[in-house]
């Protein structure tokens, strides 16, 4: 099976430590990864923030870049869902052809990190040793978007060693939601200030989810109120082993 | 133009991407829904004797025999003296007693000034709990279940449909119809839900026979 | 077309949605009230949607149903018109607020009353009728509770289905103890903050106002094409009283109101109640068909009511919002209206409906922060009963307002920026370098804290990490490259 890194721009700049864990993981797991260095960015914010045409080139790049893979796994919930909702309605408003088709030949074949280890590889224990007390946060496009359900949480539970806690009012918004936390920067806050109370209240050492915008934004707010709790992607709870984190 | 015509003539421009050829029947209504969420077996009347309670109406099942005294202790439990009384309700239904009945027809002040109504019904329904009135023969017009503070309600248990699809299949909508589930509420304050507004504030239901009786 | 102002919808002047909800966000006994409130229905609605093993299917059925009216709207309504029309009602037909107003405000001077009772109604707010028939000297009793609480408070309704929901109970009990007087029968002394004492109070201040009311004023839940027969959802009587008592009944609906059999019903009397209130029933549910001899008004009147749904109904990805039942489940899931409140809208239709809603009524570039009004969480989406997909509207609203302002705001201006530095990959590794160094010069330990300019907003309550010294492709190419080529 040909696989496909899909990083994302965002965790390529902020957090290439995700990028490393995926590949750590799959290594373990027996899988090569390849990263095609023409990849960029799904155009998620400009389709989100209104600018439609300005994404039209990035899906193109995104269909041209990974055509041909067997899969396509990016460590990120919105990115996946983007591309799988998104990717075929702009081509289909401001695309041709050829560009619908490229499009539909690879959205299929895009999967979430965790998604992609439970349905395509069935794997749960991928072999991780993570002793902490952990608390998940199923962002909104893993839950509503992607549906993950309980994927995440079956692997996190397959991690040796791990305390995990429930995090209360776990399926309310952390109110990041790209362009909005800084459009509407004072409700953002305000969800922010709830979702981290909720947090504190677990008592966890680590907070993971599936995507960091959100864990930089939760882990932001966490921060700045002094807290020692990590914002930490899920991804590098899997791939950390007894020898440490890779 | 007049407006008729200039917001039946907007809508079609606006419609102009639906085929001129399609029929509203060409657009597909899955109806894959239940036509009653009764488990198999469940008893429809036992069913909506729990769910009308759950409103906080105060239901009690009896048999034909024994209904005219299910009336009366009803309106002697609620105290229900001056009662309106709906055109065509069977007078053989009426208690003996010390209770003053006035029949229809009845203004809406006077009404004002009873103490409560006893009418028949139309329909029930098991799943919701709902009595549905149409305002046929000893029910009476809307005004008599609705002035008075209180409402004593009869239904036969085959009246008791198991869920709303069967009721309206039942039901004649060119009749003014009203569903009743429970005494009057509200949500308005901090979306509590508190019993007794404007309608009548005590729901009592009497389901009649045929089977079941709580004290056999 | 109709100069927006015509439509009503909006409130004149209100701020743009980021100050409005800045505004609001200070309010700490609003932020409490809606917690609480939402709180309590979400688990209701959750407990009793769950009871039906069939939801999805109701939903599905109850999308389908909306979207085969929507599609074929100008049939339905034709129908409506001949079937009210047949059993004994008047239809008329309004393309804006001003127009319906003024049919309704005809239609009142010709009883000669100067006073009419109303059920809550979300169209009558839109087209402000309260306000207009004011101004021709006809006073208009709200008798619903959370509308008299708004109308005694000289108010704006804040949620859909509980308009006074920033309210709280001692909020209640204080303006109603000081205000029912001046309208009419006072609270009675010593009145408590009991919900039930507070609805006590309100039936005995509309007591005789429903006794004595000549014309009353409806909105409509349902109108079903092919019988004439209208729905009313409610749950205290002040719906049956003024459906029943007076003479004169004027019912005012949007026209996407109309379902197009009575078999249908059967579908959103499931839906609603459980969806509104989290109810497996409402307590009252009216239909009436035209008029019934010694039963009721005998005069009813039908107002069909375009202002704007017509030009929702041209966009082929909004139209599905006309499918609207106005549950206000959305609104009770909604983690930026349970934060704000409904009035930082500025709309009669707050929430993620209102925010999909009241752009298309008026034109998005007439309510343009609205769209952005959301993180598209997707809550709303999975509660909507009639499974309006309220992201992939605000999505698409969001593209229309961009394309409203032309391209000429520096927001446009960085996005087209930002979109070459990511269509190349070498310009977006040299972006890299540049932020990360750019970042680790701002950075202290590790973090950047409080920023000036436009991130200010974000910055003031969030730390950022530093940017790392390399990016994962820097990383990939120094550590996995070089083994790939060894390997093929």
């Amino acid at each position: 099976m040909r696989i496909a890194l899909f990083i994302t721009c965002f965790n390529d700049t902020m957090f290439p430590g995700t990028g490393r864990a995926v590949v750590s993981v799959l290594e373990r797991l027996g899988h090569t990864v390849e990263f095609p260095q023409e990849q960029t960015c799904c155009g998620q914010m400009h389709f989100n923030t209104g600018y439609r045409p300005d994404a039209v080139p990035l899906v193109a790049r995104f269909a041209r870049t990974f055509a041909g893979y067997d899969a396509v796994v990016t460590p990120s919930a919105s990115c996946a869902g983007m591309a799988r909702e998104n990717h075929p309605l702009l081509a289909a408003d401001y695309g041709h052809a050829q560009l619908q088709q490229q499009v539909a030949d690879v959205v299929p074949r895009v999967h979430e990190f965790t998604e992609f280890l439970t349905d395509v590889l069935g794997v749960t224990d991928v072999g991780a040793s993570f002793p902490h007390r952990v608390s998940y946060h199923p962002t909104c496009h893993s839950l509503r978007g992607l549906r993950l359900g309980d994927r995440p949480l079956e692997l996190l539970r397959a991690v040796k060693g791990i305390d995990l806690v429930d995090l209360p009012d776990a399926d309310s918004c952390c109110g990041f939601g790209g362009t909005f936390a800084v459009k509407n920067a004072d409700t953002s806050a305000a969800m922010l200030a709830d979702k981290a109370d909720g947090v504190l209240s677990t008592r966890a050492e680590v907070l993971c989810a599936a995507d960091n915008s959100c864990l930089m934004h939760i882990g932001g707010g966490l921060s700045r109120r002094g807290s020692s709790v990590r914002a930490m992607h899920l991804a590098e709870i899997l791939a950390a082993t007894e020898g440490g984190t890779p | 133009m007049s407006s008729r015509d200039a917001v039946l003539g907007r809508i079609r421009t606006a419609l102009a991407d639906v085929p001129s050829g399609e029929a509203p029947e060409d657009v597909p209504v899955p109806r894959a829904y239940l036509r009653s969420h009764l488990e198999p077996g469940q008893d429809p009347v036992a069913l909506f004797a729990e769910r009308v309670a759950d409103y906080r109406a105060t239901v009690t099942r009896t048999d034909r025999a024994r209904l005219a005294a299910a009336v009366a202790a009803a309106l002697t439990r609620r105290g229900a003296r001056r009662l309106a009384l709906p055109a065509g309700f069977p007078s053989e239904l009426l208690p003996s007693g010390s209770w003053e009945w006035h029949p229809e027809p009845l203004n809406v002040p006077a009404l004002n000034a009873l103490d409560g109504t006893v009418t028949l019904a139309a329909a029930g329904i098991a799943v919701t709990g709902t009595i549905v009135l149409d305002a046929g023969p000893g029910q009476g017009r809307r005004a008599l279940s609705l002035v008075p503070d209180y409402h004593l309600c009869i239904v036969r248990a085959e009246q008791i449909a198991p869920d709303v699809p069967d009721a309206l299949a039942r039901l004649d909508p060119t009749r003014p119809l009203t569903f009743i589930s429970g005494p009057s509420a509200t949500s308005d304050i901090e979306l509590d839900r508190v019993e007794g507004v404007h309608g009548p504030r005590t729901l009592d239901v009497i389901i009649v026979g045929p089977t079941r009786l709580e004290h056999p | 077309m109709n100069a927006p102002s015509s439509r009503g919808v909006v409130w004149l002047g209100s701020p743009a949605f980021p100050d409005a909800a800045r505004e609001a966000l200070k309010d700490t006994r609003l932020r409490a009230n809606l917690k609480r409130a939402t709180s309590t229905i979400r688990d209701k609605r959750l407990a009793v949607a769950s009871e039906l093993d069939d939801w999805e299917a109701l939903r599905d059925a109850a999308a389908a149903i909306k979207k085969c009216t929507a599609r074929h709207l100008d049939h339905y309504l034709v129908e409506l018109e001949a079937s009210v029309t047949a059993a004994g009602g008047t239809v008329h037909w309004a393309c804006d607020a001003a127009e319906a107003n003024r049919i309704v405000t005809e239609l009142v001077r010709a009883t000669g009353e100067s006073e009419v009772v109303k059920i809550k109604s979300m169209a009558t707010q839109e087209i402000g009728l309260n306000e207009h028939l004011a101004e021709a000297g006809i006073t208009a009793y709200e008798t619903d509770l959370a509308e008299l609480i708004v109308q005694l408070g000289d108010d704006r309704p804040s949620h859909i289905l509980v308009p006074a929901i920033h309210r709280n109970r001692t909020e209640v009990r204080d303006l109603f103890a000081a205000e029912m007087g001046h309208w009419g029968q006072p609270a009675p002394e010593g009145l408590t903050d009991e919900p039930a004492d507070l609805a006590e109070a309100a039936r005995r201040h509309l007591r005789e106002k429903f006794l004595t009311a000549k014309v009353a004023v409806s909105g409509a839940n349902f109108a079903v094409a092919d019988t004439g027969t209208v729905v009313v959802v409610e749950s205290e009587g002040n719906g049956r009283m003024c459906l029943t008592l007076p003479d004169t009944l004027i019912t005012v609906m949007g026209i996407e109101k109309v379902v197009p059999t009575w078999s249908d019903l059967e579908v959103f009397l499931q839906l609603l109640p459980r969806s509104s209130t989290g109810e497996r029933m409402n307590p009252y549910t009216s239909t009436w068909t035209g008029t019934t001899e010694g039963d009721g008004p005998s005069a009813f009147h039908l107002v069909l009511l375009d202002n704007g749904r017509t030009d929702t109904l041209a966009d082929t990805v909004g139209r599905q919002v006309l499918g609207c039942i106005r549950c206000s489940a959305c609104l009770n899931v909604c983690p930026v209206f349970e934060r704000t409140g409904g009035h930082a809208y500025g709309s009669v239709y707050p929430g993620p409906i209102g925010a999909v809603l009241t752009p298309q009524l008026i034109g998005v570039e007439n309510a343009a922060t609205l769209p952005f009004a959301s993180t598209l969480c997707g809550a709303c989406y999975d509660a909507c009963p009639v499974k309006i997909n309220i992201p992939e509207v605000l999505a698409h609203l969001r593209a229309e307002a961009v394309e409203a302002k032309n391209g000429h705001t520096a927001e446009a201006l960085a996005m087209r920026a930002a979109g070459k530095v990511l269509d190349s990959p070498r310009l977006l590794a040299a972006a890299q370098k540049a932020a990360s160094l750019g970042g680790r010069a701002l950075a202290r330990r590790g973090t950047i804290g409080r920023l000036p300019g436009p991130m200010h907003g974000w910055s003031d309550t969030r730390d950022t990490p530093a940017p790392p010294a390399e990016s994962f492709r820097t990383w990939w190419r120094k550590n996995r490259e070089n083994k790939e080529g060894e390997q093929s």
